[in-house]
């Protein structure tokens, strides 16, 4: 995973809210046993609403974007076409812990901005992760990312490689629970 | 000293966490069972085999095949390249591994959320996941079940741990009972509607209640199963006297919230006020008493979905009627629409499926005749599996078509690119293939 420190970009903006991982990746692209070229899928049905930005790397979309599946296949696609972030006023919950892992990094920004930001497809944003800030137009948003996601992020160590090492607690619990 | 009352989640949690979280870590969460199918799997097997890791505990996780495979009458033939090369990648994996696997065909195969229970595998406490968003069904035994992604899944695989900060609480509470005609799938629809699909994000939903401990164990697991739907990670049912005759076990420790044991956040509703509930829009949110009209003003949602502003929905056309899913193919979901089709005819042109959750229920509605049921009413009786709820394995609609489903989503292209999906009950569903339109279930009840 690339580690993400600064990333300064031109914005793609979809601005409906509840954008589920349907339309991010419709199922009848699940059933590969991989997970690259998947950004060749990206919006399948919708296509024309990604635009013609190839050097994109913001999506900022509507409310609760990343809604139902718990498929990784949508950030996957996210990350394949080239996103590394995305800017929304909430996402849902199984879609941003799936972000994280793919150095994709959620993004959450009050009302304002995010209106700010609809209005303002294809604007230039800078996003600072060891600062947690968003910068636009002279204007800057603080967003809130879990600490420990952030330093996944910063230091491109990977969660499966911090679990790995909790090994000797982990047999100590088994064998508590097995005891009693 | 007594300790501050619990909740049931806070109990389930915190027999569960091997390294409590900090302000720097989340905690680190163990896992009783983990369930497994082909089509979120493949790239954690991967992940393992390029880390030169093992699957740490394989006794505690169990496969089976259920979202890319073919429900045709049968038949366990996969034409379609793609599907069968993930379904051998599942085989591999498994075999490796040493986990156990029910394959296409074999006796326990079916819809993993269907299978877990039948099996015997959910038990109240447990921690479950799966890399499927519908893991919140197995939530009806009062275990703490959620879907999780695929690196999750490796991890799952590595360590048979999680990393997981505490989600929040909500509690909600279904007072009165039901009407005749109102089953659970009208009343987790009401609670989408209102909590919204985000109401629950960040949550993990308890459903408590006189109508909920009047729900059976298959009416608990359509409500669990649809949390999602609302955004919340998980939901929640204390297990009681119909969890343990369904389990046919003996209660171990009392397992349930203490009394004055706070949520973060509690909502209520009135069953007496539920009637059937149908979908209208390309979110489950998005539905209506049986008896209503779609908004007044016009939406993307209508425009997609085919209706005018202000139409009634009783009486719209229809083309196809889906019975199956996670949510609804369960033998006590079979036997309503059966009810209602009992001697009656599904309406010239429209297709009408029926696909039951597993083998285990293929057999059960079989040895009741219900199968015979659907077959003389002019339905499809259909071999297990996800079928048209997730459309990747030739179960689909075509573009344009609609069609009443006891699926859980609704969204746009769900059941096929321009397919427009009305989710309701199972007995709504059997209503909608007679009338061959939307249709009140009640005037259908004998």
């Amino acid at each position: 995973m690339t580690p993400f420190l600064t990333l300064e970009s031109r914005t793609v903006v979809i601005p409906r809210d509840n954008i589920d991982t349907d339309q991010i990746i419709p199922a009848r692209f699940l059933k590969g046993t991989t997970r690259e070229g998947l950004g060749q899928h990206l919006f399948a049905d919708r296509r024309a609403e990604l635009g013609s930005d190839r050097g994109a790397q913001v999506l900022v979309a509507g409310a609760n974007f990343g809604c139902g599946s718990s498929r990784e296949h949508a950030p996957w696609a996210l990350v394949d076409y080239g996103f590394r972030a995305v800017v929304s006023r909430s996402l849902a919950d199984i879609f941003r812990a799936n972000a994280i892992k793919n150095g994709l990094l959620p993004v959450i920004v009050d009302e304002a901005m995010h209106r700010r930001l609809l209005d303002a497809p294809g604007a230039t944003v800078a996003i600072d992760l060891e600062r947690c800030e968003l910068r636009f137009d002279g204007a800057v948003a603080r967003f809130a990312v879990d600490p420990f996601a952030r330093r996944c992020l910063l230091d491109g160590t990977d969660e499966l490689g911090f679990l790995l090492a909790q090994e000797p607690r982990i047999a100590a619990f088994e064998k508590e629970r097995s005891a009693c | 000293m007594p300790s501050s009352p619990q909740t049931l989640f806070d109990k389930i949690w915190n027999a569960h966490v091997v390294v409590p979280e900090t302000e720097e870590t989340p905690a680190v969460l163990y896992v009783d069972l983990h369930l497994l199918h082909e089509v979120t799997s493949p790239q954690a097997f991967a992940e393992l085999r390029a880390r030169g890791l093992r699957v740490r505990r394989p006794d505690r996780a169990v496969a089976t095949m259920d979202h890319s495979t073919p429900t045709t009458p049968g038949r366990f033939e996969v034409l379609d390249a793609q599907c069968a090369s993930q379904l051998s990648a599942l085989r591999e994996n498994c075999a490796r591994e040493g986990i156990r696997l029910h394959e296409l065909g074999s006796d326990a195969q079916g819809i993993v959320h269907v299978i877990g229970p039948e099996l015997g595998l959910t038990r109240p406490g447990m921690t479950i996941v799966c890399g499927d968003s519908h893991t919140s069904t197995h939530g009806a035994f009062g275990a703490l079940a959620f879907g999780i992604g695929t690196s999750e899944v490796a991890h799952v695989l590595a360590t048979q741990c999680l990393l997981q900060r505490k989600p929040r609480t909500m509690e909600v509470r279904v007072e009165g009972a039901l009407g005749p005609g109102v089953t659970a799938k009208d009343l987790i629809l009401a609670v989408i509607a209102r909590i919204g699909m985000a109401g629950g994000t960040g949550h993990v939903i308890e459903y408590t209640g006189e109508a909920v401990r009047g729900l059976s164990m298959e009416g608990r697991m359509t409500v669990c199963n649809m949390s999602i739907e609302a955004g919340a990670r998980a939901g929640l049912v204390a297990p009681d006297d119909t969890t343990y005759a369904y389990l046919r076990s003996q209660p171990g420790a009392p397992l349930a919230s203490d009394a004055g044991a706070r949520y973060d956040r509690s909502i209520s509703l009135d069953a007496n006020t539920l009637e059937p509930t149908i979908t209208w829009g390309t979110n489950p949110a998005m539905s209506s008493p049986i008896d209503g009209r779609v908004p007044d003003a016009d939406s993307p949602a209508l425009r997609y979905m085919g209706l005018r502003p202000g139409q009634k929905l009783a009486g719209h056309p229809i083309d196809v009627v889906f019975i199956g899913s996670c949510t609804n193919s369960r033998i006590e979901d079979l036997r309503a629409a059966a009810g209602v089709l009992r001697g009656r005819k599904v309406k010239s042109g429209v297709r009408a499926l029926v696909v039951p959750g597993s083998r285990k229920v293929k057999r059960a509605a079989e040895a009741e005749g219900l199968d015979r049921v659907f077959l003389d009413a002019g339905a499809e009786w259909r071999e297990p599996g996800c079928s048209m709820c997730i459309a990747m394995n030739g179960d689909q609609l075509k573009p344009g078509q609609s069609a009443v489903s006891t699926s859980n989503r609704n969204f746009e292209g769900r059941q096929g690119p321009g397919g427009r999906t009305f989710l309701a009950s199972p007995l709504t569903a059997a209503a909608a293939a007679v009338a061959g339109a939307i249709a009140d279930p009640r005037e259908y009840l004998r």
